[in-house]
């Protein structure tokens, strides 16, 4: 009892939940400030209509592959292969669609079985065989390019039939186009309409969650960080949705990756496997005599980052519009720096999917605004490598003082 | 027998009322210690009496600063800040778990971080020449390339003495070095610090094996609970094993443990000619025929020193965690049961509470609720789905019934002091609503308060008819807590005895009877 933390202490303070939560509000207070600087140094071009569909075209294939990175680091491993599969996955889809004619609705289904496979086959060296994943996946790496190149007689396949391209170009079309007040600048009804939806649900979900949580005596976050946090994301997606709706409306890929993003935020914090893996990666060994079957989680793990990357595959090859052998070269560099930059720690345990989503957009409005500015690839790549280290850096240090 | 020394009067280390406190628990409390120069002193206590603590005070593993009193060596003041500062004055300490690289040379090995170089680029002659000298001085003929994983541990011991003597030592302590030893080997350890002390070498050896420290020491310090008992001189007196054990364990009882009122049922857990085998060593017997039971209301004791096979053998039955070519019968109510992976253990009613709970316990970065559901998630979940609710309530319930003391559920263990840690891991495995629980080492590392807790929450779960194992190296909690003591030692149980036979002395004696046949 000498040293204990005992009884409950006071209600903290503003300023102490600040500080326990500065990573988290950082992120979003990051996101928001290079937003705002780029919108500024580009002359209002970033959140133009056509560049706002642009950015979530461009960086919605990270996305959905940040989302299985992010279970595979929290559960204290690593994924390199998943530019391979992004490639491999293209050239088969096109073999399929192109060479073989066979329908979208067959390629599509049998593409993602394939990158679960390949996923799979890597997952079971390192749950089983004890090999790290650094090695098993590099090993993947090359094979699964060499595999590309293998299959596509290293030429390119293209064109796509429509059908499939519809995947990454398409929209949703508007069909609440009778509702439309002022047709001059509003293009697209439903866009505006879901943004205004979904934002009256996020803000009657969080009053709810505020409500049960006192019922049950939980602490909640204070009112004010609540209702600047409501007014931010509020804020944000009515501007994005009003953008989006004098354009072209909502992009099928948006609506794929949201839909996404909620399951795996639904399935790291609600579900008994988004515990487990959290605990495995945390301590493994604790983890596996409290009855938790590692092996098969970690297997599990990797296949559905096969998955994943093989629609991020599909996504990228229709937008191109043709399956290169060079497709996804250093993609999973993207990815792994997402989360990383979305506060996923290298030693497993620790990550959160909004981490994840946040971090691939930083690095997404900083490689659209530096790209709009004119700065060449060089220096792109030499800020974004810094952006990686003073992120991880901020973690370590407000670490080490916590 | 002894040989008489030159300076037998000068004192070459005082240790001055030393107090050494970790978060919840005071390892050392107002200890002191002197040592003359060219003796060997032992010092003997039970597990977790402080001995090592102590030492790792006077080479600088805790640097001066972070403990009270004052160490004087030489005749001055010396307040060590790190290894190096007391290694400079040839204070050189060899740990229990040898600290030498496996895949490196026994030259390297001696001279790693102390390479005769210049500008970096190593002399391989004179480091080779060196290392003969010093190999020859312990007794050694191996060739100075030969590699560290392929000598056997008794040579291994021999290559951190030859690596203490290349730095000029003085104090030379050694922390159990005849544990892992075979008799031969650790017959000519003795005889060479013999040898040490013949030349003028001071010694300190920390030791189980009390007829070895009989046969060497000129004094002997007995540690217990974190205090100095007394120190006794080999010369003036004759001093039997029965002695030394009669200060290691004391007399007092006091009310360290909770009364209870044993209800013995009927017979819950039955496990016969278990055997394994290590768990790196794959062609070593570990365990051999262990046999045992538990019955419901019961509580049963496994003693034995470290090394002796009972966590090995807590693992191994528990989804065969540790070992292999593990074979056996193991019986829940007389039917047979499969424990062969952990999920299984647990659906048979076992629950398997580690004594090392920090990394094979609790995710430490998660908070209690997290950690009391971890084995039991689907009683908190429906089709996948976490029932916030539920597992809210079964934390807190867990909380209040254990008095964990945190500030709420979400408190991350990692914050929590060593007993409220070690009541976060009950609540896991109670959460599974074992039959058997196998507690190993519950009270290590917590302080007095918090050990009466468990033992209340012992006596509660054998109340409600479980069974209990409990693994402990301190015989007074085995002897306070249990109705039944196996003995064990060297893979082997030793001895069972009742709670009217069991006796601190009945133990020890088992054990060190059956360490002489064998």
């Amino acid at each position: 009892m000498v040293a204990d933390t005992s009884a409950p202490t006071s209600k903290p303070s503003i300023g102490d939940y600040l500080k326990n939560n500065i990573r988290e509000y950082g992120l979003l207070v990051a996101l928001v400030v290079i937003m705002v600087f780029f919108q500024i140094l580009t002359n209002g071009v970033l959140f133009r209509p056509v560049n706002i569909t642009n950015l979530v075209l461009q960086n919605s294939f990270i996305v959905i592959m940040a989302l299985g990175m992010l279970l595979i680091i929290v559960a204290g491993h690593i994924d390199l292969s998943v530019g391979s599969i992004v490639a491999f996955i293209g050239a088969i889809s096109a073999i399929m669609l192109v060479k073989w004619g066979l329908p979208a609705i067959v390629v599509v289904p049998a593409c993602l079985i394939v990158g679960a496979i390949m996923g799979a086959a890597q997952g079971y060296w390192v749950a089983y065989q004890k090999i790290p994943a650094f090695i098993v996946t590099l090993a993947g790496m090359l094979v699964f390019r060499g595999m590309t190149y293998v299959v596509l007689g290293g030429r390119p396949i293209g064109p796509f039939p429509k059908e499939f391209q519809i995947l990454s170009t398409g929209f949703v079309p508007d069909f609440l186009y009778f509702l439309n007040p002022a047709p001059e600048t509003i293009k697209n009804m439903v866009a505006l309409v879901a943004v205004v939806v979904l934002v009256a649900l996020a803000i009657w979900a969080g009053f709810r969650s505020r409500r049960i949580n006192e019922a049950h005596g939980t602490e909640n976050e204070p009112f004010v960080f609540f209702a600047i946090q409501m007014a931010v994301i509020t804020v944000v997606a009515l501007f994005i949705g009003f953008q989006l709706s004098t354009y072209r409306g909502l992009p099928n890929v948006l609506v794929v990756m949201g839909v996404l993003i909620a399951l795996y935020s639904f399935v790291t914090t609600r579900s008994t496997v988004g515990r487990r893996i959290y605990a495995m990666g945390g301590n493994e060994k604790a983890a596996k005599l409290s009855g938790i079957n590692t092996e098969r989680l970690t297997f599990y793990t990797f296949a559905n980052m096969g998955v994943l990357a093989a629609l991020a595959g599909m996504i990228i090859t229709a937008r191109l519009n043709s399956a290169t052998p060079k497709a996804g070269v250093g993609f999973e560099l993207d990815v792994i720096a997402a989360c990383f930059i979305g506060g996923a720690s290298a030693s497993g345990g620790v990550g959160k999917i909004t981490g994840a989503v946040i971090g691939a957009f930083i690095m997404g409005v900083m490689n659209n605004g530096m790209s709009i500015m004119g700065i060449g690839i060089d220096y792109q790549q030499l800020i974004k490598g810094l952006v990686l280290l003073a992120a991880v850096f901020f973690d370590v240090y407000q670490k080490n003082k916590g | 027998m002894l040989p008489e020394c030159l300076n037998m009067d000068n004192i070459i280390l005082e240790m001055r009322s030393i107090t050494k406190t970790f978060p919840g628990v005071k390892a050392l409390d107002d200890v002191s210690f002197k040592v003359r120069e060219g003796e060997i002193h032992a010092l003997v206590g039970e597990n977790g009496a402080g001995k090592s603590t102590l030492m790792k005070v006077l080479s600088g593993v805790y640097p001066a600063g972070t403990y009270e009193g004052e160490i004087h060596y030489d005749g001055e003041l010396r307040r060590f800040a790190t290894i190096a500062d007391s290694e400079e004055l040839g204070i050189i300490i060899i740990h229990q778990e040898l600290a030498l690289v496996p895949l490196l040379s026994i030259a390297e090995n001696i001279f790693l971080g102390n390479e005769i170089a210049t500008n970096g680029v190593i002399h391989w002659p004179q480091t080779f020449a060196r290392t003969q000298e010093l190999l020859r001085k312990v007794g050694l003929t191996e060739p100075p390339a030969t590699l560290i994983t392929d000598i056997g541990v008794g040579k291994q011991q021999l290559v951190e003495i030859a690596k203490a003597l290349s730095k000029k030592v003085r104090l030379l302590i050694l922390d159990e070095p005849t544990a892992s030893l075979n008799e031969r080997d650790s017959e000519a350890l003795l005889k060479l610090l013999m040898e040490f002390r013949a030349q003028g070498m001071t010694s300190i050896i920390i030791s189980h094996k009390l007829n070895e420290i009989k046969k060497v020491a000129d004094k002997i310090t007995i540690l217990r609970d974190g205090g100095t008992v007394e120190t006794l001189d080999c010369h003036k007196e004759d001093i039997s094993e029965d002695r030394i054990i009669k200060g290691m364990v004391g007399r007092d009882m006091e009310d360290r443990y909770p009364p209870r009122e044993p209800k013995i049922g009927e017979n819950l857990l039955e496990v016969k000619n278990w055997n394994v085998f290590h768990q790196h060593h794959r062609d070593r017997q570990f365990l051999h025929d262990i046999h045992f039971n538990v019955r419901a209301g019961e509580v049963v004791g496994i003693a034995g020193l470290m090394g002796a096979g009972r966590t090995e053998t807590a693992m191994s039955l528990f989804g065969k965690s540790w070992g292999h070519k593990i074979t056996g019968e193991v019986f829940m109510r007389g039917k047979p049961v499969d424990v062969s992976t952990i999920p299984k253990a647990i659906d048979a009613g076992l629950a398997y509470v580690t004594e090392d709970r920090k990394h094979l316990g609790l995710v430490l970065m998660n908070n209690i609720k997290q950690n009391t559901t971890l084995s039991n998630l689907e009683a908190v979940s429906n089709n996948g789905i976490i029932d916030d609710h539920k597992e809210t309530k079964v934390a807190t319930d867990y909380r209040s019934k254990l008095r964990i003391r945190s500030h709420s559920i979400y408190q991350e263990t990692v914050n929590l002091s060593g007993g409220n840690q070690q009541k976060v891991v009950l609540s896991k495995w109670l959460f599974t609503n074992p039959e058997v629980l196998i507690l190993d080492e519950p009270t290590r590392g917590i302080d007095v308060g918090a050990k009466f807790e468990i033992y209340s929450i012992i006596n509660q779960l054998a109340a409600e008819g479980k069974g209990i194992l409990m693994i402990s190296s301190e015989m007074p909690e085995l002897l306070g807590t249990c109705d039944r003591i196996y003995v064990m030692n060297e893979g082997r149980i030793v001895a069972e005895l009742s709670k009217e036979e069991a006796s601190q002395e009945s133990i020890m004696r088992a054990i060190m009877r059956s360490g002489e046949k064998h």
